[in-house]
C-alpha cells in the first residue's frame, strides 16, 4: 500500500478519553429505573444430591420479589434449562446441564437458586434464607482417578471419559524403533482463571410493549449470546438485542455462554422489571470457566545430533463437571499444534476429556495451543539436556525452514508463512546470547543460579474458517458514509481492550483519505450492528479487519463509479490514490470520498442504474488461520536459600505479520507475557480432593502485581501473511502462548547443575528450594 | 443514617444503612460510577478514591465512615475539559487497554507521587502494588507513571481531550486529504 | 461483597467506647481503620451487631518518643509509622513493618492497634512487637492494665484483650539495631514468613538479642533458642549467624497452606532471621 499516514503510526487510542476519566459505561454503570438485583445461592459441595431446596423463607424476605429454583425453571413453559454446546465431535458426551441445579450439583459454586430483591443487599440477605439440604456424594477432581472409574460425575453416563480422540500420522512405532534416544516426561499444564478484573456483570430488561429483550452482558461474543438466548428461551431473536457495553477483560472467560444470563434473562421477562446481577470474585473463582488443566504424557524419539523423528503422545483434558460452550474443543486444539514449529513427521496420539467435579474448562487466553507449546517447548529443552546440546541448536536442526511454507504439519494445519531461525537469531544476538552463557558459568562458580530460557513458539489464530470451527468464523464489517461526510463504521467483533475502535479508524482513514476523527467506530451492540461472530481467538483485527478491508473495497468501487459519471470519464480509468478519487495519469482531477458520499446521498448526478447511498456490508471467511511466531528470551537467578525467582530480563521478539499500531501491538504482547509468566511462576486454581475450592479469593489466588513481574524488552521481526488482505495476523495470546515455556525452560536451566529435568508449573520458591537442596541439602549443586 | 460527604467538592447527602460501602454510595447513590469494584477482598484496588486526600480502597470504608470528609474520585481527579497530567499520560503511553481497573489505578499513581514525586521504576511498582491489571502487565503502566510525574514536576500545561485530538498522524507523513472539503459540499447543497 | 448488617454508634471517648461495649455486649465490635474487619465481614466471616467507631477518639493516633522510650497510640495509621523518622531511628523493625505491610491504600486506612487486636497469624506487627517486648496499653471497665506483647498474643486470631477492653497505646524501648524481613505472600501480601530481630552488639559481636517470627505458627512466637545461640556471634560471620538461626520455628506446629508447607516455612524462618540479624546488625 503505497498511502499510509495512520497506518503503522503510534497514534494515542480513540477509546482512552472516556476510560481514563471515569465516564465509560461497563455493564454495572448501566442504571435503569426500577432495578432489581439477583443472587444466586450455590452448592458449597463437590457433589451431592439435592434433597430439598427451599425458598419460603427467603420468598417471604420484605424486600424479595421471587424466588427460583431448578425445578421452577425446569418447568417454566418454553424454556430450554439445559446449556447449549458448540462443537463439531462425533460421540462427545454430553450430560445435561441445567442452568439451575435438578436433583444434582456437581461441582463448588453450582447455583441451586436465585433471589430477587429490590437492592443487591436484600437480595444477599434473602439468599442466606434459602435452605437447601444436601446429601454428600463421592467426589473426583483428579482426571486420571476418574478416566479409571467410579465415582461418576454423571452416574447416567457410567464413565467419567467424555470422549477419546486417537490420532496417528506417519509411522511412529519405526522412528521410536530407530531412535538414538528415547525421553519420557509427564508435563502438567495446570488449572488457571482468567480473572478478568472486571467479575461477570449482566443486566436484563423485558420491554413488554415492544416484546424485546435487552441483555447488556459483559460478553466477548453479543451475537453468539443473543442466538443462545433465543434458543435457550425459546423466543425469537429479533425481539432480543444484546449488548456488550464496556467490557473490562476476558481473556476467554468471557467467551461463552452462562446459565446466569439465561436464568436473569427469563426472570425479567416474567418479572417486567430490569434484573442485575454482578458477580462476587469469589463467585467469579467459583463459576468462571477455568482455564488449562491437562495432564500431557510426552514421549520424543530423537537422534543423537537433536533431529527429533517421533513424538508419541496422551493428552488428558479435564473438561469439569460440564461442558460450558467449547469446552471439549480445546484440548483438541492442543494436539493440531503439538508439532509447533518444528518438523516432526511421526505423531502419534490420544486425546482424552474426562468430567470431574470442577468447574468447566474452556477457552483461556490461548485456549489449547499454550499446553502444546509448553510441552513441545519443554521437549526442546529436555532433548538438548539428554543429549548435552544447547537448546539453541536443538530448535535449529528441527524448525520448519523459511524456504518450505507455506508448510503443511503432521496434524494437518497448513502454516501460512514463517522465518523461525530469522527471529531467534535476531532475539538471540539482542540478549548476547553467549555473553550470558558465559555470565551463567562465572555465577555459578559463585554458587549463584543464573537460567536461560527460550522458546520459539508459532501458534494458530485468527479463528477462523468456518469449516474449522465449531460455529461460524467469519466476520463482518459495514462502512456508511454519512452525508455530511463523517464515517461510520459497524464491526461484528467485539473488541474490550484491543483497540480496535482506533486501528479499524487507522484502515478507514487512510484508504478512504478521510480525517480519523471523522470516523466513529460502533461494536457490541447487535440492534446496531449486523452479526458478527465476535473477539477471540486473536481474530479481532484477523478477520473482523479483513472484513472491514473488504467493505472499504466495496466503498472505493462505489466512489468511482460515481466520480466517473461526474467526470464523464471511463470507471477504468478512475482510480484511489493517496485516500483520493482521480482519474489516472491526470493529476488534476480529485474527489474525496465525502463527496462521493454526498452524492450518492443527492442521488441527482448518479451513473444510471447504480443505487443511491453509500454504505456497503462485507463478510470475509478466512481461507485458513494465520500463525504468528516468535522468539522469547527469559533470564532469571534463583535463590539457593528460598528458591525465590528473580527476573533478570525479558525479551520477547514477535512475529505477527504487518503492525497496524505498534503501540497496541506491543500492549497486547506486555499484557500476554504478563499472563503466561504469571502461569508459569504464580497461578494455579486448586480443588482438594472434597472438591472444596481451597484459591477461592485474591487472598489465595496469586495474579501478579507490578513489583512481580520485570520490565519487558520487545522487537519484532515482519513475515507478512496472504491469509487475509491486510497481510496481518493475531497478537492476542501470542505473549501468553510464549512466555510460558521461556520461563519454565529459564528456571529448569538455573537448577540443572542439581540435576533437575523437570518441575511442573506454578514454579513456586519451594518446589525449586526442594529440588535444590533434595541432593545436597545445602542448596549447593557441587 | 444521614451521612454528610464532601465528593469532588461538591456535597453529598444521603440517608443509608451503617453497612453501605463508600463504593456502592459513591456509585450507586451518588452516580459516580468511575469507581469500580473488582474483589471482595481488598485486593484488586479497582475502587481506590481519595478520602481526605490519601488513598483508600472505597470497597473497604462504610459510607458513615466518611461521613464529614472529602472524597475525591476519578471524575474529579479530571475531566475531559482539564485532564490530570497523570490521565493523560495513561492515555499518551497506553497505560491501560480494558480500562477497568485504570480509573483506580490513576488515582494511587496520583496519591503515590504526593508522596514522591520522582520515583523510579521500582517504586512506582512498589507505590502500585495495592492496584491489580490483567491486561497491561504493567510495562505501560510504568512507564505511563514516570511519564505523569515528570508532567506534574514541571508543570506542564493542563490538555483537554479536544486539546488532544485530532489526533495527528506522524509529522513526516502527510496530512489527511479530505479536510475542509465537507462543509463546502453540504454548503453547495444547501444554497 | 456486601456485609451484614449491623448497628453503627460513634465512641467519643476511651471511656465512651468502654461504656458501649458494656452496652452492645459480646456482639459489638469497635472499629478502628477497620481492614481486618471489614474484609472479613464482607465474606460474612464476622457479622458483629453493633460496630463502635472509635476513630474520632481524640490523641490515640501519636508517635512519641520520650527518651528511650516509644509510645505509639493504637489509632496511629500503619502509613504514618512508615513515614515516620524518629521511628525509622529508634525502632527501625516496625518501621519495616510498616512499610511493608499491605499495600499503600491499606497502610492509609489501617492502624497498629486494629491490625494487633485481630492476632492474625500471618500479620506483620506481631512479631516485631514481640521482639521488641513492646507493652499493651488496654483500658477497660476496670481501669488500664499494661500486658507484655509475649502475653498480649494468644494464638489464632487470638489475643488477651478482653470484650469490654480497648487497646490505647503500645509502649517499647527503643532498638536502633532492629530489623523485620518479609516473606511476602504473593496473593495477600502478608507473611509467609517474617522475622523481627532486636539486637545489641558489643565490637560487632551480638550481645543480646530478641527473635520473633510470624507466618509460620498459630501465633508469632518468640525463637528462644536463636536468642540464646545468637549471643556472642560475630554479626558478620554469616555462617555462624546461619549456625545459630538454625531451628528458628523449632518445637512449632508450622501451617501449611496452598503457596507453602509448613516445613518449607520453618526452613525459610531460618533463612529470614538470619537476613533480619544481618539487616539489624548493619543499622
Amino acid at each position: 500500500m503505497a498511502f499510509t499516514t495512520m497506518v503503522g503510526a503510534r497514534i494515542r487510542r480513540r477509546e482512552d478519553p472516556r476510560l481514563i476519566t471515569g465516564r465509560a459505561t461497563y455493564v454495572d454503570d448501566v442504571k435503569q429505573v426500577g432495578t432489581v438485583y439477583a443472587a444466586f445461592v450455590r452448592s458449597p459441595y463437590g457433589h451431592a444430591k439435592l434433597l430439598k431446596v427451599d425458598i419460603s423463607a427467603a420468598k417471604a424476605h420484605p424486600a424479595v420479589l421471587a424466588a427460583y429454583t431448578g425445578d421452577d425453571l425446569h418447568h417454566a413453559q418454553g424454556l430450554k434449562t439445559s446449556l447449549p454446546v458448540a462443537h463439531k465431535m462425533a460421540d462427545l458426551k454430553t450430560p445435561p446441564h441445567y442452568m439451575l441445579a435438578i436433583d444434582e450439583v456437581r461441582v463448588v459454586g453450582e447455583a441451586v437458586a436465585v433471589v430477587i430483591a429490590d437492592t443487591a443487599y436484600a437480595a444477599k440477605d434473602a439468599a442466606e434464607l434459602v435452605e437447601v439440604e444436601y446429601e454428600q456424594l463421592p467426589v473426583v477432581v483428579d482426571p486420571l482417578k476418574a478416566m479409571e472409574g467410579p465415582p461418576y460425575v454423571h452416574s447416567s453416563l457410567g464413565t467419567n471419559v467424555a470422549f477419546r480422540m486417537p490420532f496417528a500420522a506417519g509411522d511412529t512405532e519405526a522412528a521410536f524403533a530407530a531412535a538414538d534416544e528415547i525421553i519420557k516426561q509427564r508435563i502438567v499444564n495446570q488449572r488457571v482463571a482468567p480473572v478478568s478484573i472486571e467479575p461477570r456483570s449482566m443486566v436484563a430488561n423485558w420491554d413488554a410493549g415492544m416484546q424485546q429483550l435487552t441483555l447488556y452482558s459483559s460478553t466477548q461474543i453479543p451475537h453468539l449470546l443473543r442466538t443462545q438466548l433465543a434458543v435457550v428461551l425459546g423466543m425469537s431473536e429479533n425481539h432480543i438485542r444484546a449488548i456488550a457495553p464496556e467490557v473490562g477483560g476476558g481473556f476467554g472467560g468471557k467467551l461463552n455462554v452462562y446459565a446466569e444470563e439465561f436464568v436473569i434473562s427469563w426472570i425479567a421477562t416474567q418479572l417486567e422489571r430490569p434484573v442485575k446481577y454482578i458477580e462476587t470474585r469469589s463467585e467469579s473463582f467459583q463459576a468462571m470457566i477455568h482455564g488449562r488443566d491437562q495432564i500431557d504424557d510426552l514421549e520424543i524419539a530423537c537422534k543423537r545430533d537433536g533431529t527429533i523423528t517421533g513424538l508419541k503422545l496422551r493428552i488428558v483434558g479435564n473438561l469439569g463437571a460440564y461442558h460450558q460452550l467449547l469446552t471439549p474443543v480445546i484440548p483438541t486444539l492442543t494436539l493440531l499444534m503439538a508439532p509447533g514449529c518444528y518438523r516432526i513427521a511421526n505423531i502419534q496420539a490420544e486425546v482424552v476429556g474426562v468430567f470431574t467435579n470442577t468447574m468447566s474448562t474452556d477457552a483461556y487466553r490461548g485456549a489449547g495451543r499454550p499446553e502444546a507449546t509448553f510441552f513441545i517447548e519443554r521437549a526442546m529443552d529436555l532433548v538438548a539436556q539428554r543429549l548435552g546440546l544447547d537448546p539453541v541448536e536443538v530448535r535449529r536442526k528441527n524448525f520448519i525452514p523459511n524456504t518450505a511454507f507455506p508448510h503443511t504439519t503432521s496434524t494437518g494445519l497448513t502454516y501460512d508463512s514463517g522465518d523461525y531461525e530469522t527471529t531467534m537469531d535476531k532475539a538471540l544476538n539482542i540478549v548476547d546470547y553467549a555473553g550470558l552463557r558465559k555470565r551463567q558459568a562465572e555465577l555459578r562458580k559463585e554458587g549463584r543460579y543464573l537460567g536461560i530460557g527460550l522458546s520459539t513458539y508459532v501458534e494458530v489464530c485468527g479463528m477462523g474458517p468456518s469449516a474449522a470451527m465449531p460455529a461460524a468464523g467469519w466476520d463482518s464489517a459495514t462502512i456508511r458514509v454519512e452525508p455530511t461526510g463523517s464515517i461510520t463504521v459497524l464491526t461484528g467483533v467485539s473488541p474490550h481492550g484491543q483497540g480496535q475502535e482506533t486501528t479499524f479508524a487507522q484502515i478507514v482513514a487512510d484508504e478512504l483519505g478521510v480525517p480519523i476523527d471523522s470516523i466513529n467506530v460502533i461494536h457490541g451492540d447487535t440492534d446496531k450492528v449486523q452479526y458478527g461472530v465476535g473477539t477471540f481467538g486473536s481474530r479481532g483485527t484477523a478477520v473482523g479487519g479483513a472484513a472491514l478491508k473488504l467493505a472499504i473495497e466495496t466503498i472505493q468501487a462505489k466512489a468511482i463509479k460515481i466520480a466517473a459519471h461526474a467526470w464523464e470519464a471511463n470507471p477504468d480509468d478512475v482510480e484511489y490514490r493517496d485516500g483520493k478519487i482521480g482519474v489516472k495519469g491526470d493529476p488534476s482531477r480529485s474527489m474525496t470520498t465525502a463527496e462521493a458520499g454526498f452524492m450518492a446521498f443527492m442521488g441527482d448526478n448518479l451513473p444510471p442504474g447504480l443505487e443511491p447511498g453509500m454504505d456497503a456490508t462485507r463478510r470475509f471467511e478466512p481461507p485458513n488461520f494465520v500463525f504468528p511466531f516468535g522468539t522469547h528470551v527469559c533470564v532469571v537467578e534463583v535463590d539457593a536459600q528460598t528458591g525465590q525467582v528473580e527476573f533478570v530480563k525479558y525479551l520477547a521478539v514477535d512475529d505477527c505479520g504487518r503492525l497496524l499500531n505498534p503501540m497496541i501491538v506491543e500492549g497486547q504482547v506486555h499484557g500476554g507475557i504478563a499472563q503466561g509468566l504469571s502461569q508459569a511462576m504464580f497461578e494455579e486454581v486448586v480443588y482438594n480432593d472434597d472438591g472444596q475450592l481451597l484459591t477461592g479469593t485474591l487472598m489465595d489466588y496469586a495474579i501478579p502485581h507490578a513489583e512481580q513481574v520485570p520490565h519487558y524488552d520487545l522487537d519484532h521481526t515482519v513475515t507478512p501473511t496472504t491469509v487475509n488482505p491486510l497481510g496481518i495476523k493475531g497478537i492476542g495470546e501470542a505473549g501468553t502462548i510464549g512466555s510460558t515455556p521461556a520461563v519454565a525452560n529459564a528456571v529448569m536451566d538455573a537448577l540443572a547443575p542439581f540435576g533437575v529435568v523437570h518441575i511442573d508449573m506454578p514454579l513456586k520458591p519451594e518446589k525449586l528450594w526442594l529440588a535444590m537442596h533434595a541432593k545436597t541439602g545445602n542448596g549447593r549443586a557441587r | 443514617m444521614q451521612i454528610d460527604l464532601t465528593v469532588n467538592g461538591k456535597r453529598a447527602s444521603l440517608d443509608a444503612e451503617p453497612r453501605l460501602l463508600l463504593v456502592h454510595a459513591l456509585r450507586d447513590v451518588i452516580g459516580l460510577t468511575g469507581t469500580h469494584v473488582g474483589c471482595d477482598t481488598s485486593s484488586c484496588g479497582a475502587c481506590t478514591v481519595l478520602l481526605d486526600g490519601v488513598s483508600v480502597k472505597s470497597c473497604t470504608v462504610f459510607a458513615v465512615q466518611a461521613s464529614g470528609h472529602e472524597v475525591t474520585t476519578i471524575e474529579g481527579i479530571g475531566t475531559a475539559d482539564e485532564l490530570h497530567p497523570m490521565q493523560e499520560a495513561f492515555w499518551s503511553a497506553h497505560g491501560l487497554q480494558c480500562g477497568y481497573c485504570t480509573t483506580g489505578m490513576i488515582v494511587s499513581a496520583v496519591d503515590l507521587l504526593k508522596r514522591n514525586p520522582d520515583p523510579t521504576d521500582e517504586q512506582i511498582r512498589a507505590g502500585l502494588e495495592g492496584n491489580l491489571c490483567r491486561c497491561t502487565g504493567y510495562e505501560n503502566i510504568v512507564k505511563s507513571v514516570r511519564a505523569g510525574a515528570k508532567a506534574m514536576r514541571e508543570h506542564a500545561p493542563l490538555h483537554s481531550v479536544r486539546d488532544l485530538m485530532p489526533i495527528h498522524p506522524p509529522a513526516e507523513a502527510p496530512p489527511p486529504s479530505g479536510e475542509g472539503i465537507i462543509i463546502p459540499a453540504l454548503e453547495k447543497a444547501l444554497t | 461483597m456486601i456485609p451484614a448488617a449491623f448497628d453503627y454508634v460513634r465512641a467519643s471517648s476511651v471511656d465512651d467506647a468502654i461504656r458501649l461495649l458494656g452496652e452492645h455486649g459480646d456482639d459489638a465490635k469497635l472499629l478502628a481503620g477497620g481492614h481486618s474487619l471489614i474484609p472479613m465481614m464482607k465474606l460474612r466471616l464476622a457479622a458483629p451487631a453493633t460496630l463502635i467507631d472509635i476513630t474520632g477518639i481524640p490523641q490515640l493516633d501519636a508517635i512519641r518518643v520520650e527518651g528511650n522510650r516509644v509510645t505509639i497510640g493504637a489509632l496511629t495509621k500503619h502509613a504514618a509509622l512508615a513515614a515516620s523518622d524518629a521511628l525509622k531511628k529508634s525502632a527501625p523493625a516496625l518501621w519495616d513493618a510498616a512499610n511493608q505491610l499491605g499495600d499503600p491504600q491499606v497502610r492509609n486506612r489501617g492502624t497498629i492497634g486494629g491490625a494487633s487486636a485481630h492476632g492474625d497469624p500471618s500479620a506483620d506487627y506481631p512479631a516485631v512487637l514481640l521482639a521488641l517486648d513492646a507493652t499493651f496499653t488496654l483500658i477497660g471497665k476496670g481501669g488500664e492494665r499494661k500486658l507484655p506483647a509475649g502475653e498480649f498474643f494468644r494464638g489464632m486470631f487470638d489475643t488477651a484483650l478482653g470484650a469490654g477492653e480497648v487497646l490505647t497505646a503500645i509502649s517499647f524501648d527503643a532498638a536502633p539495631k532492629s530489623a523485620y524481613v518479609k516473606y511476602h505472600h504473593p496473593a495477600s501480601h502478608y507473611a509467609v514468613v517474617g522475622s523481627a530481630v532486636a539486637l545489641t552488639l558489643n565490637d560487632g559481636s551480638i550481645g543480646a538479642a530478641r527473635v520473633a517470627i510470624t507466618g509460620v505458627g498459630d501465633a508469632a512466637f518468640r525463637a528462644g533458642r536463636v536468642e540464646s545461640a545468637l549471643a556472642g556471634v560475630r554479626a558478620g560471620d554469616d555462617d555462624a549467624v546461619a549456625a545459630a538461626c538454625a531451628g528458628a520455628a523449632s518445637g512449632q506446629d508450622a501451617r501449611s497452606d496452598t503457596f507453602a508447607s509448613g516445613a518449607y516455612r520453618a526452613a525459610m524462618a531460618d533463612v529470614f532471621t538470619a537476613r533480619a540479624v544481618a539487616q539489624a546488625a548493619g543499622r
